[in-house]
Formats: C-alpha cells, structure tokens, sequence
C-alpha cells in the first residue's frame, strides 16, 4: 500500500513537473508584462515539434536536441513579443490576453500544415531507456526521475538567474512598476521581448521533458489548460508558487486518477483551483493588495 | 453634419435618437423579415445562425462588454440552455416553457458562477469560468442516465402553441423575433439604472461603490442575465442542429463566443450582432479562398491559422471592432474634411503592478 502510493506520488511529480514548467512561463510573461500568454502551451508544442525534427530527422544527441529547441523558441518567441505584442503594449489586459488566444490558434494551424509534423502523433527518443528503480516496494521509472531532476535543476538555474544576474534584476524591476524602470535606464521593451524570449525557451524545455509521458502532437498544447490552475493555485506572478501548484495538480491527479471514478481525472484540477480560488481569491502564494484609486 | 439639439431629458433616453435612426432600422427590419422570399434555403440557414449567435453574443457583450467581467466559459451556459431545452421537450412540455425554463436555469448557474466573481478580479476570474466550463463539459459527459452522455441527445422540430415549425422560413422568424427581442431587452435594461451601473461597476468598481452601487448585487446580476440570454440561445441552437453533443460546448466554443464580442467591437449592442455575422460567414469565405491555397493544406489547419491572424490583426489594427470601424468611417464623412487620425485614438496607460514582489 506504502510502495503503491510512492509510486502514484512520483508519477504525480514527474506529471507535475511539467505543469510547474508550463506554469513558470505564464508566471514569468506574467509577472513581466501582466498579461496571461494563453499560447504558453501551443508554445511547448511547438517546442516539442522543433526536439522532434532534431532528434529523429537530423539525428542529433538528447542534449543537442534540448539546446536547438530552446534556442529556436527562444528566438520565436522574441521574435512574437516584437511583431504582436509590442504594438499593443498598455492596453487593456484582456485584449492582450486575446491577441495571444489568436497566436495560439495561428501556431496550431500552421504546425498541422508542416510536412512532417502533421497532425499524427509522433515518438519522442529519450536515452534514458526503460529502466526502472525499486524503492521499498515502489516500481519508478528512470525516466520519471530524470524529468524531476531536471526540471529541479532548470528551476536551481532560473533562481540564481533572477537573484544574481544584472538581466534578470532588470526583469523583476520591469515587473514591478514599468515607469520607474525606465526611469532607472531600463531598456523595458527590450527587456520585455527577453522575457518572452525565456518564457518560450522555458515552455519548449518543458515540452521536450513531457515527450516521455505523452506523444509529440499538434493538440498537446492544451495540457496549457491544466498548468493553468497550476498558475493560479500557486497565485499568479509568484516563481515558487507555479513549481508548488504544478506538483499539486500533478499529484492530485494521479492519484484521484487511481483512487476515484474514471473522469475525475481530468477535472480534478480544476475542481482544486476553484475550492482554491473560493478560499484564497488570489492564489495560495498571491498577495491581496487593495488597488488605489 | 447633423446635430441633435435636445431640449428635454427624454431626448437623452429615447429608443430612436432622431428620424434617420427609425428610417434606416426600419429598413433593416423590412429586409429581414422579407429575407425569406428573397435569399435561398442556404443562406437563410445561415442567417439562423448568425440570429442564435447574436442573441449568444448580446448576452456576452453585457457581461464582458458593458459590466467588465470576464468569462471564459460561456460554453457551460449555452450547454445548460441547449441540454435543459432537450430534456423538456422529451418529457412534452410546451415551447414557451421550456425555453423559459432554459433560461431561468442557465441564470440560476449563472448566478452560482457570479458569485466567485464578487471576489476574484481579472485573470483569476477568468481562470475560474475556465475551469467551470471543464467541469460543466464532464459533468454533461458522465451524467449517461439524463443526458446521453457522448451519445448526444436528439431534438425534434420546435412546437408553437400546437403549431409544429418545420419549415426554415418559420424557424428564421422564431430566431428573429428572440434576436430583436433581445436587443429591445439589453436596450432598455442599458438606459436604465441598472445598465448605468454595469458600466459604472466596469469603469471602475472602486468609484462605482463609493457612489452607492451594490457591487455584489449588480455583478451577480449581471451575470445572471447574460447566462440567461445565452441559455436562450443554447435552447435555440440545440433545435437549430437537431443533435448535441458534449463536443460541442467545449473550451474552445467558448473562445470563439468571446471573439464574436471582440470582433464585433467591445462595448456596443451592435457590435455583438456584427460578430456574431462576421463570425459565421468567416468560415464560407475561407472554402472560397481555398482555390487559391495550396494543394494539400488541410482544412482544420488553414481555418485556424485565418481564425487566430484575423483575431491579431482586428485587435492590433482595430481595437473597437467591427462597429468601431464604421463608427470611425461614419465621422470621417460627418466631419468631412476635418477628419484627424488621432480621433479614436486610445489612452495607453504604463503599466504598474498592484503586486509587491
């Protein structure tokens, strides 16, 4: 029974892992630009067809894989925050929100169109084979291990980027009130277009580690729809807050997928973010502040 | 130029500003009412769509347009309205019942959804209706012995005080006749004190409490009537198909009912009717741009691709919408030849985080 909820807990993990990724690139556009980049999960998957084309068709090493398909994104989604979001900066935060619902269908489509990519679904090589590890009682995959170490290990290295790094300084300034950075010698477009930059390069990390646990498809983008109550869980523009919501959600949905009726599943998560919300309007990590007129 | 002179306060709420108003809406009612004789049985299908969609869209547009809430699962209403419709009308009970009774359901969830939004603001409120319309989808997917669950639900032709409305024609005027009642409804409702305190509540809800406004009152209210327009809507259009399916109230429904409200123009009863046509015609005018596609692109994908780039282009190059480009088109022949680009220009704000981290 212990060995079995062990189990069902590293899965729930490894799952959660990847929400928590996702989640940190709405976090980070969020914090960045108070918009809500509902293509964050079209983005991963996007990210994922580009590790897909350098895996299976070019032939290139995991490692080489992970580093073209962060760097394409991340030009991309520079390269999106320049031409779309730029032009509308200071509007009304939904507008902005719709302009990315739009970049979200824009991607689909165009993805189905690729030859090669399509809309079948495709494999995704890993190297680290389909060992397992036994851990009183517990079976756990080698590959579910490696997905939760290196997202530990991508969340260590944004940590330091934020707390050391002059860049990453700059964003938190950014984010926190637009007219003083640029007061303080900001460049606060450019820093924005970095941001989105990062936040695509992070989501396209994020869609190579979910290649283990699910195929590459044109429609994996909606698992976007779960690693946003993963976001608002953990309270919107909070970096600590997307990691724990994403690891709720995951565990949560493990193990109601085993312990409850079959389609619980798949709402459990969005059950947990409206008792959530309900309780705490702004999240678990969220801070209420009352606005000024 | 014509210039309104008012010198009664009535003027300011009449339904009709001035004659030409009456002259050229009278117009549009005589061709509409006419469009049965004039237009084939295709178009004419069509234009029951854009009817259900309207009234769907006037819905939304005083909830998202005029009261500033937003919601991202008006599907799960539509659903409730579509599926309340379909069970009434299995068990025989009259038309004008039923539908009432899909409307007054739909408000009564509506008022269940409205009340989180008394506390959440924004992008979190927006998150809960989200999740609402996921779990409405589910919970219409399980529920096997009510609803029929994946299998669907069948519906029978509309039966009007005994009459059955069979034909298009009679299906187009009971469409029409809820549109324009509808519009008339919000109307009436925008020019009263209540409407007034929708827009209030959306330009700024601190202002608008310090001025006596019941923020929890007029938001549940709000939302209550919004989900009841679109339960009517839903009941329409589950008689409209014939045949629903939980697929058909997904997420992505609900995307598209909040792009009518954008595209349309955000803020005007006019813009939700010009969305819900232009959203309508769209996909036609995609099939007869495809002769000019290349061979091989599939369909679903070119009609996404069209989708999400008129959806950019209209908010970055249009941010009032459809009836904020006529509006815009109106005044540069009004003003004639005074017209200034910057007229409709919109405040840009910096943006400063109420976070503190």
């Amino acid at each position: 029974m212990l060995g079995q909820s062990l189990q069902l807990l590293f899965a729930g993990v490894a799952q959660g892992c990847v929400y928590a990724l996702v989640a940190l690139g709405f976090v980070l556009i969020y914090k960045a630009t108070e918009t809500v980049n509902f293509a964050q999960g079209d983005m991963m998957m996007l990210g994922a067809f580009f590790g897909l084309t350098a895996a299976t068709i070019l032939g290139w090493p995991y490692w080489a894989t992970i580093l073209f398909a962060i760097t394409v994104m991340a030009v991309i989604g520079m390269g999106l925050e320049r031409v779309v979001l730029r032009p509308v900066l200071g509007y009304p935060t939904f507008t902005v929100v719709m302009i990315t619902i739009g970049i979200g269908y824009v991607i689909r489509g165009i993805v189905t169109m690729v030859p090669g990519w399509g809309t079948e679904t495709h494999a995704l090589p890993t190297p680290f084979g389909n060992g397992v590890v036994r851990i009183g009682g517990a079976v756990i995959a080698v590959e579910q291990i490696a997905v939760i170490g290196m997202t530990a290990a991508l969340v260590a290295a944004l940590f330091l980027f934020f707390r050391f790094a002059k860049l990453g300084v700059a964003m938190q300034a950014t984010s926190q009130n637009q007219l003083a950075a640029y007061y303080m010698g900001i460049p606060v477009q450019r820093v924005n277009m970095m941001i989105w930059g990062l936040s695509a390069g992070v989501a396209a990390f994020g869609g190579i580690l979910l290649a283990p646990v699910a195929f590459v498809h044109s429609n994996m983008g909606f698992i976007g729809l779960k690693a946003f109550p993963a976001a608002v869980l953990g309270g919107f523009g909070s970096v600590p807050g997307a990691i724990v919501g994403g690891l709720i959600i995951g565990i949560v949905e493990s193990f109601a997928g085993f312990h409850l009726a079959e389609g619980f599943k798949d709402v459990a998560a969005y059950v947990v973010v409206l008792a959530v919300l309900l309780v705490r309007p702004s999240g678990i990590f969220g801070e209420t502040v009352s606005k000024k007129v | 130029m014509r210039f309104l002179f008012k010198t009664d306060y009535d003027q300011d709420i009449r339904l009709f500003q001035h004659g030409g108003q009456m002259f050229w809406y009278g117009l549009l009612a005589v061709v509409l009412i006419a469009a049965p004789f004039l237009v084939s049985e295709y178009v004419l299908s069509q234009m029951q769509f854009v009817c259900i969609y309207a009234i769907v869209g006037l819905g939304l547009m005083l909830l998202v347009g005029y009261t500033g809430q937003i919601s991202l699962g008006h599907a799960a209403f539509l659903a409730v309205g579509a599926y309340t419709e379909a069970l009434l009308q299995s068990k025989g009970v009259p038309f004008v019942l039923s539908i009432s009774c899909a409307a007054l359901f739909a408000a009564a969830i509506g008022v269940i959804v409205g009340l989180p939004a008394l506390r959440l603001k924004g992008i979190y409120l927006a998150i809960a209706t989200l999740a609402f319309n996921v779990i409405v989808e589910e919970i219409i997917t399980r529920w096997d012995a009510v609803t029929g669950g994946s299998r669907g639900m069948h519906l029978k032709a509309v039966q009007l005080f005994g009459y059955p409305l069979t034909s298009d024609a009679s299906f187009y005027y009971l469409c029409l006749a809820l549109t324009a009642l509808a519009c008339l409804a919000l109307i009436n409702i925008l020019r009263s004190p209540t409407g007034r305190a929708f827009v209030a509540i959306r330009d700024s809800e601190i202002s608008a409490s310090c001025m006596g406004v019941n923020l929890a009152k007029y938001k549940t209210m709000s939302f209550a009537l919004s989900a009841a327009l679109t339960g009517v809507g839903g009941a329409l259009y589950a008689h409209k198909v014939a045949f629903i399916t939980p697929e058909q109230f997904t997420l992505l429904t609900s995307i598209e009912l909040v792009t009518i409200v954008i595209i349309g123009g955000i803020g005007s009863l006019h813009g939700a009717v010009l969305g819900a046509a232009f959203i309508i015609v769209l996909p036609q005018l995609i099939s007869m741009a495809k002769d000019f596609l290349p061979e091989g692109a599939p369909a679903a994908g070119v009609q996404s691709v069209v989708f999400g780039l008129i959806l950019i282009t209209f908010i970055i190059f249009e941010p009032l919408g459809l009836y904020g480009r006529w509006i815009k088109i109106r005044t540069y022949f009004q003003v004639f030849p005074f017209y200034r680009r910057g007229t409709f220009q919109r405040q840009r704000a910096y943006l400063k985080s109420e976070r503190l981290r």
